[in-house]
């Protein structure tokens, strides 16, 4: 037994998953740009290529739309890949793909071919990286039938989850947030898995459910802590998959609370945030007390300059002061 | 003996096939393609009539014209290994072995059908006979089949992966990353271009300054080889040569067949808005089925023989009507099974 509490970071549990499940089954090849001999971009496959060499640590060129056909079509014949597209904007170049092949292999093979293929992409706001380099579309595989879409908050899901993405008969979407590569977090040694449309309630609470995913999860805990302080209870739930969704954990606190907030790094139109509000309407309507709300991105694409970009994206004072605002009304 | 022997001269930096000489040939081979042939096209000429009578539902992309490419080069692979097809695929499935009756099943929204009906023409998979599709997508499937060769590489069985697709797919940028790809990692796969000189409606040279698919080859570091797509000895020729270096470890071929649809684009298309109905005919004559029928008679093959193919065939597909036919539809409770 390790000790309980080793810390660290998001990053490297996900190195660990990867060293964990690469040894265990040694057919899965991982494709993707400069995550070789430089360990990637994001320090995110860092000391694997010394382990595993050139022909499973397979560096590509600049060519996400061919890498990530490749990485499908070799797991339709039965090789299980991770593609990494690095920033989860290069997925773009690929989409295609990701979308009319992988996710529909299943379905349109009547179930006789799988494609075991972990599609990996890092979404979100960090250092001011501008427009191209900070999208948070994630919601657009959830409106995809055939994809599960992964959103780990911390190292401790980051390592979990990906090991079961890893057995998953796929495809899976894993997308980890930029800005949480550093983020430390206690990660046990040994082996666990977290399945698939479990959701994790982080604080439990009695007046208001707050859902947040992906790094949204560490804002709304941090407004929850304030709230705290000032007499309001807040529920956390963090769905981790949002396909598969738990939906009966998230519909259970909204009946007990009877208010839903959600947080979502997205513009809110058409959001996840959006779906998780029309859950609450479909499954809890008799019980909300209040009109559910979204605190979400607002709709324009990153701006470069740290002033205009902190202002896009929610914040502890925004999250604090729209359930003040929500609880007034 | 050699099936047939070829003669060969370089063409701006890609090889191409100027002649087979016919002074010998397998008879016996030469046969067997006939029949494989004889069974593309008797198929498509049934889906043809089906279609018209408004039986199959959904849109066919017929293969006629082009049957030499599909059997001349399948007919090569062993049951192991992989073909990625196109949106003009029952050929290639055919040739690749999955049963008439299957793939009418599957043009007909059968449970029978290789997708169970959930597929049709565009999207129909038989993965126990190393089909790993159609595709509604030009150029997609490009990637896959390279993946494929990746997969194959990596389990290191000697199996290999062959890319159908048309010229219409080669100005794209699946095209290029994908072949660029298999040259760098040295896959097994063969990439066989389909050079029927139209995309849709789109002649090849109003698409391209450089309308020789094979001298691409030279751009990736792979081997191009340019042959007369309507000659089933000539492309087995190329095919085979090719297989064998993909399976020796040699790396991809990219081999462009020089071919012609005498249909249109789809079933619904006259196909004479863009070519002109001499075009069409002239081609015609150099029909690959007719062609393989007249040489196995020029050699001696007794006609008698070759009649019994043709009945043979006749036979088969109407058995496949009836397999189609007969068969059920599936549940409509069923419709959100295998999504994952």
């Amino acid at each position: 037994m390790s000790e309980p509490d080793r810390v660290i970071s998001y990053a490297d549990a996900g190195v660990e998953a990867l060293r964990e499940e690469m040894r265990r089954d040694n057919t899965i090849v991982y494709i993707g740009q400069g995550i070789g001999a430089r360990g990637g971009n994001f320090r995110q496959t860092k000391g694997l290529w010394k382990e595993f060499g050139d022909d499973r640590l397979r560096d590509t060129g600049i060519c996400e739309l061919g890498a990530t056909g490749i990485a499908i079509g070799a797991a339709m014949a039965g090789t299980r890949t991770i593609v990494d597209e690095v920033f989860l904007d290069f997925a773009l170049e690929a989409i295609t793909q990701i979308v009319q092949q992988a996710a529909n292999i299943s379905y349109m093979s009547n179930g006789k071919i799988k494609a075991p293929v972990v599609i990996r992409g890092a979404m979100g706001a960090v250092r001011n990286a501008g427009a191209h380099h900070s999208h948070t579309f994630y919601n657009w595989f959830a409106n995809t039938p055939g994809l599960k879409v992964v959103l780990p908050a911390t190292p401790y899901d980051v390592k979990g989850l990906f090991k079961t993405a890893l057995r998953d008969p796929g495809p899976v979407v894993f997308i980890e947030h930029k800005f949480l590569y550093n983020a430390k977090g206690p990660v046990p040694e040994e082996e666990y898995l977290i399945p698939f449309g479990e959701a994790r309630i982080l604080r439990e609470g009695k007046d208001l459910t707050i859902v947040a995913m992906s790094r949204m999860v560490e804002l709304a805990a941090k407004a929850a802590g304030v709230l705290a302080e000032q007499g309001i209870s807040a529920e956390i739930i963090d769905p981790r998959t949002i396909v598969p969704l738990d939906r009966g954990r998230i519909t259970n606190s909204i009946k007990k609370t009877g208010k839903l907030v959600v947080i979502d790094e997205s513009p809110s139109s058409c959001s996840f945030a959006a779906e998780l509000l029309a859950i609450a309407v479909e499954d809890c309507f008799d019980d909300l007390k209040l009109k559910p709300r979204r605190i979400c991105s607002l709709p324009v694409p990153n701006p470069f300059s740290p002033v205009l970009e902190n202002q896009m994206i929610p914040s502890v004072d925004r999250i604090v002061s729209d359930v003040h605002q929500m609880l007034k009304n | 003996m050699r099936p047939c022997v070829c003669r060969w001269r370089n063409d701006h930096g890609g090889w191409k096939m100027t002649e087979r000489v016919a002074e010998q040939i397998d008879l016996k081979l030469l046969l067997d393609y006939y029949r494989k042939m004889l069974e593309l096209r008797e198929f498509e000429v049934k889906v043809q009539e089906l279609y018209r009578n408004g039986r199959l539902p959904g849109f066919v992309h017929l293969y006629v014209g082009e049957e030499a490419v599909a059997v001349g080069v399948c007919s090569n692979l062993q049951a192991q290994d992989l073909v990625f097809s196109t949106h003009r695929g029952h050929g290639h499935a055919l040739a690749k072995g999955v049963p008439a009756g299957v793939v009418l099943a599957e043009l007909w929204g059968k449970t029978t059908g290789s997708s169970g009906g959930r597929g049709g023409s565009m999207h129909m998979y038989a993965p126990e006979y190393g089909f790993m599709g159609t595709n509604g997508i030009v150029g997609a499937p490009i990637p896959l089949a390279t993946g494929g060769g990746l997969g194959a590489k990596m389990r290191n069985n000697g199996q290999i992966s062959v890319s159908f697709f048309g010229e219409g797919a080669v100005n794209g940028g699946s095209f290029h990353e994908a072949v660029n790809f298999g040259a760098v990692w040295n896959l097994p796969v063969v990439y066989v271009c389909e050079n029927n000189l139209y995309a849709t409606e789109m002649a090849f040279s109003r698409a391209t300054k450089n309308t020789s698919v094979a001298s691409r080859g030279k751009a990736y570091g792979m081997p191009g080889i340019e042959v007369d797509g309507q000659d089933v000895m000539a492309v087995h020729e190329v095919a085979q040569g090719a297989i064998r270096r993909a399976r020796e470890g040699g790396g991809p071929t990219l081999i462009e067949c020089k071919t012609y649809r005498f249909v249109g684009h789809h079933e619904g298309d006259p196909g004479t808005d863009y070519r002109t109905r001499q075009e069409v005919q002239e081609w015609k004559k150099r029909c690959p089925v007719k062609l393989a029928r007249k040489l196995l008679l020029e050699f001696g093959l007794a006609e008698s023989k070759v009649q019994a193919v043709d009945q043979e065939i006749e036979q088969l597909i109407n058995q496949a009507v009836e397999f189609a036919e007969a068969s059920a539809e599936p549940s409509a409770e069923s419709v959100t099974e295998h999504v994952f």
